[in-house]
């Protein structure tokens, strides 16, 4: 496998984690995003057939807590970072639609 | 449906259902899942996604969902995990939702949805999973969407049916019958007002024509969140699927795959939606921050346990034990609590019809004035039993019982002391009865003689005079004792 993605799948990526990206930058990410999976690749080479999948690299399970009611922010300290309001609502450029 | 045709027409419908379940707390943060709070006040740096900020699972939203997945005869995954599914949008502020891909908590069952025909019909469950709801967006202004994020983590059962309904109405069947099922289990209020339930069919036709197999493209609608929606949407795709395959017979599964579609309860009509080009690029991958869900059999069996007898068979238990009809049966099993007050009431001694009658009169035109269940109401199981026994006794007439109980709905009290309180026992001084009695029968000689000829109006010339008795005592005279009196004097 080649040592650089190309640019079409570099865009893909960027527009799928809403970061722009100039030309040149693309180009360069290629390269270095390359180097990253040729590594993946060689841990690919190992015989992985009778291993197990890992759901979690610590061997702890049923880490739950209580349904407990516990402190939540005011919409003031919520609100205190956001670019823009709307009295308690944060507000963000016009979108359609729900997510769900 | 119109078919020009001998065209042959099977809808194949599959549904989505998210359940809002009704922990005190989001899922993975303690802060309060409540509906309807001022926006953004129950947030934290958990729910908003803040860096550094890590979520622990809320205990009761995996055995709420055990609890509703063992009801639907799902078997409970001994090793479940959680997964992000990525993407961004405002209504939720980590750019990704936990969920669970390929490890659901409860996989495989059905449910017994019963139609409107008396008939029940079995759906498939291929899954149901846990995952977080997102919070909302508010499209009032035309520039700008604000963004509440009350409900941002929340926890949400997916509950996925096999392809398994044919209708319009069994697809609102099944609806329904979930809500029963899940309102039954207390997992979830399933409040369609309040968006507890969600509805997302997958609808598409299967045509036979001239020997041959059609199949239309499945088409998905999201977020429908009424069983009138629901139903209305189901048929108008049915209807405009075969409309769209006589017109263009490209118009297939095999062409076109999949097809996603808005509903618009306004026209009732789906409108095509240009699917966004990676929209379907999730990147699921294990979440590093939650850990695996372990389940025994002693910790399901502790969640079975708490389920009992589920609303068909009680039904089905109602008819045989207590010989109620299919609809006193039905009414009394729309919800646990209010059934439980028929089989304590008869525990307590009661007779199951006089309790029936009690529940699904007076209780019943309350419960719907109040819009809550019959339970709610506040008339308590004791409290049923001995009406209905002082009305077997004759210690109070029918409608007399009917004035103590809405005395006891308005104010409280005893069946007993509001009886009393309001004049209302039955008398059983004899003399005074006589009076009464002597009373109707001077005052309606012709009726008289109608029953002395053994004229065949003779039972409703009877009932006359009974009516006219309990009129003239103002619902006091006990009704078994005034009859056997009654009977003797037209003898006599
Ligand atoms: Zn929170």
């Amino acid at each position: 496998m080649s040592d650089s993605i190309d640019k079409k799948l570099v865009r893909h990526v960027a527009k799928l984690a809403r970061i722009s990206m100039s030309d040149a930058q693309a180009t360069a990410m290629g390269s270095q995003l390359g180097a990253i999976l040729s590594y993946f690749d060689k841990l690919k080479e190992l015989d992985t057939e009778k291993v197990e999948p890992m759901a979690h690299p610590l061997d702890f399970t049923n880490v739950l807590a209580d349904d407990q009611l516990g402190a939540s922010l005011s919409c003031e300290q919520a609100l205190a970072n956001a670019p823009q309001r709307d009295e308690c609502f944060f507000l963000v450029p016009k979108v359609i639609g729900d997510s769900q | 449906m119109t078919t020009t045709t001998a065209d042959k027409i099977t809808p194949i419908i599959g549904m989505e259902i998210h359940v809002e379940l009704d922990t005190a707390t989001k899922m993975f943060c303690r802060c309060r899942n409540r509906f309807g709070d001022p926006p953004n006040t129950n947030v934290c740096p958990v729910c908003l996604g803040l860096p550094g900020a890590l979520p622990v699972m809320n205990r009761q939203a995996v055995e709420f969902s055990m609890k509703a997945g063992l009801a639907l005869g799902c078997t409970v995954s001994a090793f479940s995990k959680w997964d992000r599914k990525s993407y961004y949008y405002p209504d939720l502020p980590k750019n990704y939702q936990i969920s669970q891909y390929d490890l659901p908590l409860n996989v495989g069952g059905a449910i017994e949805v019963p139609l409107a025909d008396g008939q029940v019909k079995r759906v498939g469950i291929i899954r149901a999973h846990l995952e977080e709801d997102a919070g909302k967006n508010l499209h009032d202004d035309p520039t700008s969407t604000k963004v509440d994020l009350n409900r941002a983590g929340t926890p949400l059962l997916e509950i996925v049916s096999q392809p398994d309904m044919h209708s319009a109405e069994e697809a609102g069947a099944y609806g329904r019958a979930m809500q029963r099922l899940v309102r039954w289990l207390s997992v979830s209020q399933a409040n369609m007002q309040m968006g507890h339930m969600r509805f997302e069919p997958n609808i598409n036709l299967h045509i036979e024509r001239e020997g041959a197999l059609y199949k239309t493209p499945i088409v998905e609608v999201k977020n429908l969140n009424s069983f009138r929606s629901l139903e209305r949407c189901v048929e108008f795709e049915i209807q405009r699927q075969y409309a769209q395959w006589r017109q263009d017979p490209n118009y297939t599964l095999e062409k076109l795959g999949k097809e996603n579609r808005g509903f618009d309860d306004v026209t009732g009509k789906t409108v095509f939606q240009r699917e966004k080009e990676e929209a379907h690029d999730y990147r699921y991958f294990p979440d590093p921050d939650l850990m695996p869900v372990v389940v025994d059999e002693a910790w399901s069996g502790r969640i079975a346990a708490q389920i009992g007898e589920l609303p068909l068979p009680r039904r089905a238990r109602y008819m045989q034990q207590y010989a109620l009809s299919f609809k006193e049966a039905d009414a009394l099993t729309q919800d646990a609590p209010s059934g439980n007050l028929l089989d304590e009431a008869v525990a307590a001694g009661a007779t199951a019809k006089r309790v029936t009658n009690l529940l699904l009169g007076r209780i019943a035109a309350t419960a719907n004035e109040r819009g809550c269940c019959l339970a709610e109401v506040g008339i308590t199981a004791g409290q049923l039993a001995e009406l209905a026994k002082m009305m077997d006794a004759g210690t109070v007439s029918a409608s007399a019982a009917d004035r103590v109980l809405v005395e006891m709905i308005e104010k409280g009290g005893e069946p007993l002391t509001t009886a009393k309180a309001l004049n209302l026992l039955a008398v059983t001084d004899t003399a005074q009865l006589e009076a009464w009695v002597d009373q109707a029968i001077t005052a309606n000689p012709e009726i008289v003689a109608q029953i002395r000829a053994g004229d065949k109006k003779a039972d409703k010339a009877r009932g006359f005079l009974m009516g006219q008795i309990m009129k003239l005592s103002a619902g006091k005279a006990p009704p078994a004792q005034a009859k056997a009196m009654l009977e003797r004097k037209l003898i006599g």
